[in-house]
């Protein structure tokens, strides 16, 4: 009997996956639902013997059986897709099957929890500061201090929290990895609440992820006894986008508006419920039982650039022609990534721009692709890398539409809790519309009342209009209490400076 | 997908709720499975969970308010949600929006979502847990159709 393999990813299953299980089973074939290689192209991907066939439809079962199959892509492995990566994060994706915890010890699991545990807490936290690793939520801020900050604290009651609120267009790496390696996010929340010191621990997954939902529930159930004392639970978001800055994620599992709450006091001193809390995205806590493995922290800090260590999992999404999970060191160029990696855009048009770290991201133009993939380089060229998120343009794409889309966005999703945020939004809004329309000539039926003794009462230019969102731009980065409010100027800045073209004249 | 109840059906409510006793934070799980019971969170029901959680009605209202999940009433209509976040619209799925709305017309809700996190496939729907990936207008038309 052949065994055949074939993701359970969600984007494999939106693919068409289980049509093409069944049609292997109904073959006479055993069919192991592994986790995804990240090669969405391809999708859903056939392994048989380690050679790859995709993407498959049940029509194609018999050529694939037979060897007639022209979608071969001959060994998975040794793809160029995969084979130039430096896998760390998802050394296990599309080898191992999600929930089969024979799967994860066979290939590691859990070696870094048992090292973790023969050492002191405080030497854990050591390690984890000695391999560099960075947050890789966003805003990259070094995991090791914010575990010592609440190891330190006094409290007896302390709480592990993952962001798995991953709402940013243009990333799925969270989610493959929740869906295909859920051990190894439990792994890592294991070691950081021995680390720290915490009883009790929370996944907070959005709504929108029902696959890893599902997935993460039965991996904790099937992992209970393995991390005991430690209790893990799945908390479910309720579509707010705001949720996934980590004070309003917290505000939301304890049951209030999901608004965010002013800094200090920093969550690790004064988190969930008042308590000391580690808040770690999932790719933070995911690197942590490579970190733990003997020797794993000195080679997680020799990879990278500067002080943007180790690996990072980059999504290859919007108009890309070879779209994915890419995991490699930092320092790679968008250049090498598009072209290179991804094989240009999929419509076959020139790329117009590309958006890096979802929608708070800057819109970076093909001049700048020589930029290496690092916090610190993205942040000296006004953009960030994010959560690893690589959208790509076509020269369709309007960008005065994509910057109006920014702003629309911010006032949709804001939590209310700063003005900045949610009435700069929308007045965001309503001049880049202006703006595309050319400025306008008199005042509004707001700005002519009589009580509005300092509005203008005569028209504005369109530069005048230009100035204005200057202006509302730098109040919303430097006013706004977290990143929503404060980093939607990236977008609309970047895309009026490089693309002003787009906004009319 | 959620069965339509009357909200005075006030014991299958206390029942749910009382599922999650001594849970820590335990008003969102309520309201999901409010809301997944009776396809609303009403006004009926924000009392009744207020009371049980020792919470104010505007407490309850306020949370209930701030979350696109929950709703105030019950819509019995099939819905599909499509996503028109950025790496959807860089694979043109704005332009196949007018034929989605005439498609739905008044049978269908036709939802906006951001990310389905199938950012690398778009355009992309959902269908209760069903994910939809590749979407060319006929594909969503079709779909869109089809759950009516």
């Amino acid at each position: 009997m052949r065994v055949v393999r074939i993701s359970d990813d969600a984007l494999a299953l939106a693919c068409g996956a289980d049509a093409v299980a069944a049609a292997f089973v109904a073959a006479g074939c055993t069919v192991e639902r592994v986790s995804s290689w990240g090669m969405h192209w391809l999708e859903p991907l056939v392994e048989i013997d380690g050679i790859g066939y995709g993407p498959a439809t049940p029509a194609d079962v018999a050529s694939i059986l037979d060897g007639s199959s022209t979608k071969s892509i001959d060994l998975i492995a040794e793809h160029p897709f995969i084979a130039s990566q430096q896998r760390l994060t998802f050394a296990r994706a599309g080898r191992t099957r999600a929930l089969s915890l024979d799967d994860y010890i066979a290939t590691g699991g859990w070696t870094g929890f048992h090292r973790a545990r023969a050492m002191a807490p405080d030497q854990v936290v050591a390690e984890v500061l000695a391999s560099g690793l960075r947050g890789r939520g966003g805003a990259g801020f070094p995991a090791g201090i914010k575990w010592k900050t609440v190891a330190d604290a006094p409290g007896d009651r302390k709480y592990i929290v993952c962001n798995a609120d991953e709402g940013d267009s243009g990333t799925f790496a969270d989610r493959m990895l929740m869906e295909g390696d859920p051990f190894q996010l439990i792994e890592g929340m294991a070691i950081a609440a021995y680390a720290v010191g915490a009883g009790q621990g929370y996944i907070y997954v959005r709504s929108e992820y029902p696959h890893a939902i599902t997935k993460l529930r039965a991996a904790i159930d099937l992992a209970a006894d393995f991390i005991a004392p430690f209790r893990l639970e799945v908390r479910v978001g309720a579509g707010a986008y705001v949720c996934g800055e980590e004070t309003s994620l917290l505000n939301s599992i304890e049951g209030k508006r999901g608004e965010v709450r002013a800094k200090p006091p920093l969550p690790a001193l004064k988190g969930l419920f008042g308590c000391p809390t580690v808040v770690n995205n999932v790719l933070t806590l995911a690197a942590i039982p490579h970190i733990l493995t003997e020797g794993g922290a000195s080679l997680y800090d020799s990879l990278g650039l500067d002080r943007s260590k180790g690996t990072m999992p980059i999504q290859l999404a919007g108009n890309i022609r070879h779209g994915g999970l890419y995991e490699t060191a930092f320092g790679i160029t968008l250049h090498a990534l598009i072209h290179e990696v991804g094989g240009g855009t999929a419509s076959g048009r020139p790329v117009k721009a590309v958006q890096v770290g979802g929608p708070l991201g800057a819109y970076i133009h093909p001049d700048r692709f020589d930029l290496p993939f690092a916090y610190e380089a993205y942040a000296g060229a006004d953009a960030l890398i994010g959560h690893g998120g690589v959208t790509v343009f076509d020269d369709t794409a309007d960008m005065g539409r994509m910057a109006r889309f920014a702003m629309e966005f911010c006032a949709a999703e804001s939590c209310g809790k700063c003005t900045p945020c949610r009435i700069g939004s929308t007045r965001g809004v309503e001049l880049i519309d202006r703006i595309r329309a050319g400025g306008r000539a008199s005042a509004d039926s707001v700005e002519s009342l009589p009580q509005m003794h300092n509005a203008r009462k005569a028209g504005r230019s369109r530069a005048e209009e230009l100035q204005l969102l200057e202006d509302l731009c730098d109040v919303m980065q430097s006013g706004s209490l977290c990143a929503l409010g404060g980093f939607t100027p990236y977008p609309v800045m970047s895309a009026l400076r490089h693309w002003p073209e787009d906004f009319g004249t | 997908m959620w069965e339509h109840r009357a909200m005075s059906d006030t014991r299958d409510l206390v029942r749910l709720i009382a599922a999650h006793a001594g849970m820590e934070g335990a008003l969102l799980p309520i309201l999901h499975d409010v809301q997944h019971a009776f396809g609303c969170v009403d006004g009926e029901a924000e009392a009744e969970i207020a009371k049980a959680l020792n919470l104010s009605r505007a407490e309850v209202h306020g949370v209930v308010s701030f979350y696109h999940d929950f709703t105030p009433q019950a819509d019995p209509r099939p819905r599909v949600e499509l996503c028109r976040a950025e790496a959807c619209k860089a694979r043109g799925v704005e332009a196949m929006v007018p034929a989605a709305e005439k498609a739905a017309g008044s049978q269908v809700q036709l939802k906006t979502v951001y990310c389905l996190g199938l950012c690398s496939a778009g355009p992309n729907a959902r269908v209760g847990d069903t994910l939809h990936a590749r979407l060319d207008e006929a594909a969503l038309v079709a779909l869109i159709e089809g759950a009516r």
